[in-house]
């Protein structure tokens, strides 16, 4: 795979990324906006002396009484330079600010978390492909499946019963403890640490089933060519066989399922930061789409589509950089 | 791709030559044979049972508020307990059952609804047809669903219908690939081209013809898409952007579960466990009937 190839490649999918999200932003502003109700009623139904005229100055201040396509005009206009708009909420802060302070714990669990499916999901699915139908195998198999069905913010719970509540061992909520001021450094990374352990383990869950029985499913797949059989046939090791010939190439699909876990992990972010009182994205999110906030909600929105689009783009560009009988065309 | 064929002389829905779409007596055979199948099978009965049968079962009105009976703990009288009104758990779960079916129906059937005539019209017509489907399909799969579903129902009010409806509006995308790809390794067999060859119109071909053979994984996609709509449906009741208290849902019993945390450790076990099951249940009945459909595709 030349460079020049690739460099060519990548521009394209970057420029076929542009239409998908005028599409999705399209999408998303028609369902926004053809809501009933409008932001400014939340504002001004609590207050008596609102009258009339100033719902309309209000609706004016934000754009709300162009039409519909004006608005998304003027909102993807601003976006050519960058700018998500400014907050409906009273403090009326550029979206991009809100997000942006938000964003380092949400990426630094999904990345944590991310790490953690890898390291667990792989060794599992592997192990339980090259025992295929030993006891481990099945014991993985009962587990992966009640993975599959079990609601992760129930689990959760469970645990902050357990860990929090019963054992007292993990806090609960927060990503730092009341007391952080007056802790030094070494403490306040170990709070952090034990604030994150559990939205990291919680939202690592969800991705292990699903990669792990990929991962046996490929690796079941690759011992059964013909390649292997040449490998055994020379008189190579097992374990020269299953690690060096039938892993590699089993492990290569992983790269793309890695990539289009990227919305389910954003997505998951809602709950988790929710539930364990973590001010990120996706708690941003949250009370945001309550407080009709439009311009976060669309500025969330678009960049967790930008994220997902990245996620499939990168994925391609590493499964053909590790597989050199990919060609992209 | 070999597949058991078997000529139908009457009453079909096909005159010519079909691939055998299951249902015959080796499913059935190999179903039976399969314990998780018969045990997912027994849990989807069993909630059905309980969903129709709720008003017989449930011991208390799950509505019944109770303030001198406020967040008891399991006992005799209130075999799961009460929440913080003083309602009892066990009646609520048991009404809760009905709302997660019916969600978990609908969804799935407006799901199926749009995947399968999208799909259809991918697979059947091919070209620009084919283009502008998938590209949406490829446009829809780009969204954090959850997210999108959030901000949908949150801002269209929070009602089952609302959830039911957006469900199945942005769970469509897999079912349309399904159909697409059955339709296209079917259009071009013997069958269609004689059923061409004999005056059938697009429509028939497509109804009659195409879509019987594309029921099985229409089928399988259906029963793990239901479990998946009533996981959603609880997350969303448990984010109070679900079903509505006072109608008891197994999400929002969670999230009086979540505000008693340290207090009422029943609250979050119970339903937690109800929503664990049925989609254990949906699961397992869904790989035993693709399975026993097709034992090559087993895994």
């Amino acid at each position: 795979m030349g460079g020049r190839h690739l460099l060519a490649y990548v521009i394209k999918r970057l420029l076929f990324m542009i239409p998908v999200l005028i599409g999705i932003t399209i999408i998303c502003f028609i369902v926004i906006r053809l809501a009933p109700g409008s932001p400014t009623d939340l504002e001004t139904q609590m207050n008596p002396r609102a009258s009339a005229e100033l719902k309309e100055r209000l609706r004016s201040l934000y754009d709300l009484d162009k039409p519909l396509h004006q608005q998304y005009l003027l909102w993807a206009g601003k976006l050519i330079t960058f700018d998500l708009g400014k907050s409906f909420s009273p403090d009326r802060r550029p979206v991009a600010d809100k997000i942006k302070e938000r964003i380092p714990i949400t990426i630094t669990i999904n990345v944590l978390s991310m790490i953690l499916i890898i390291m667990v999901a792989i060794p599992i699915g592997v192990l339980s492909a090259v025992y295929q139908d030993s006891f481990f195998d099945k014991i993985t198999g009962v587990i992966v499946f009640i993975g599959f069905a079990i609601p992760t913010f129930w689990l959760a719970l469970l645990l902050m019963i357990l860990f929090g509540v019963n054992l007292g061992w993990l806090p609960i909520s927060g990503i730092r403890s009341l007391n952080y001021e007056y802790m030094s450094t070494w403490g306040t990374m170990i709070d952090l640490v034990k604030h994150l352990i559990l939205p990291v383990l919680l939202s690592a869950f969800g991705g292990l089933a699903g990669l792990s029985r990929y991962v046996r499913a490929n690796m079941l797949e690759v011992v059964r060519q013909d390649f292997i059989t040449t490998a055994r046939a020379k008189g190579l090791t097992e374990k020269m066989v299953i690690y060096r010939h039938a892993l590699r190439n089993a492990l290569l699909p992983v790269i793309t399922i890695l990539g289009l876990s990227v919305p389910g992990l954003i997505g998951g972010s809602v709950i988790f930061e929710t539930i364990f009182a973590i001010p990120g994205m996706g708690q941003l999110f949250y009370m945001s789409v309550m407080a009709r906030d439009y311009p976060v909600v669309m500025g969330i929105l678009f960049l967790g589509a930008l994220l997902t689009l990245i996620g499939n783009l990168l994925a391609d560009v590493s499964y053909a950089m590790a597989d050199p009988r990919i060609r992209l065309s | 791709m070999r597949k058991k064929i078997w000529i139908i002389k009457n009453r079909s829905s096909s005159p010519f030559i079909i691939y055998k779409i299951g249902l015959t007596m080796g499913f059935w055979k190999r179903f039976l044979k399969n314990k998780m199948a018969v045990a997912g099978a027994l849990v989807v009965l069993a909630l059905f049972a309980v969903s129709l049968l709720a008003p017989y079962l449930a011991p208390y009105d799950p509505n019944a508020i109770n303030l001198g009976q406020v967040l008891a703990p399991p006992s005799a009288k209130h075999i799961l307990g009460t929440d913080q009104l003083g309602r009892d758990v066990l009646s609520r779960m048991i009404w809760g059952a009905r709302i997660s079916m019916k969600v978990g129906f609908v969804a799935t059937g407006i799901a199926i609804l749009i995947g399968a005539i999208l799909g259809a019209l991918a697979g059947y017509y091919g070209t620009w047809v084919d283009a502008v489907i998938m590209r949406f399909v490829d446009i829809m799969l780009c969204f954090p669903t959850f997210f999108l579903i959030l901000a949908v129902i949150a801002i269209l009010e929070p009602s089952i219908w609302n959830i039911m409806i957006i469900i199945g509006l942005t769970g469509w995308m897999g079912i349309t690939r399904l159909v697409r790809a059955d339709f296209i390794s079917l259009k071009e067999r013997e069958f269609i081209r004689a059923a061409r060859a004999t005056g059938a119109d697009d429509l028939r071909i497509i109804v009659r013809h195409l879509f019987p053979n594309a029921m099985a994984s229409i089928l399988v996609a259906a029963t793990l898409g239901v479990a998946g709509a009533i996981l959603t449906e609880s997350a969303l009741s448990f984010l109070g952007i679900g079903v509505q208290p006072p109608t008891p849902s197994w999400g929002n019993i969670l999230t009086a579960g979540k505000d008693n945390i340290d207090i009422a450790w029943w609250l979050s076990l119970y339903p937690g466990l109800a929503i664990l099951i049925t989609v254990l249940g949906y699961n397992l009945l869904g790989e035993a009937i693709r399975d026993s459909l097709d034992p090559r595709l087993r895994r």
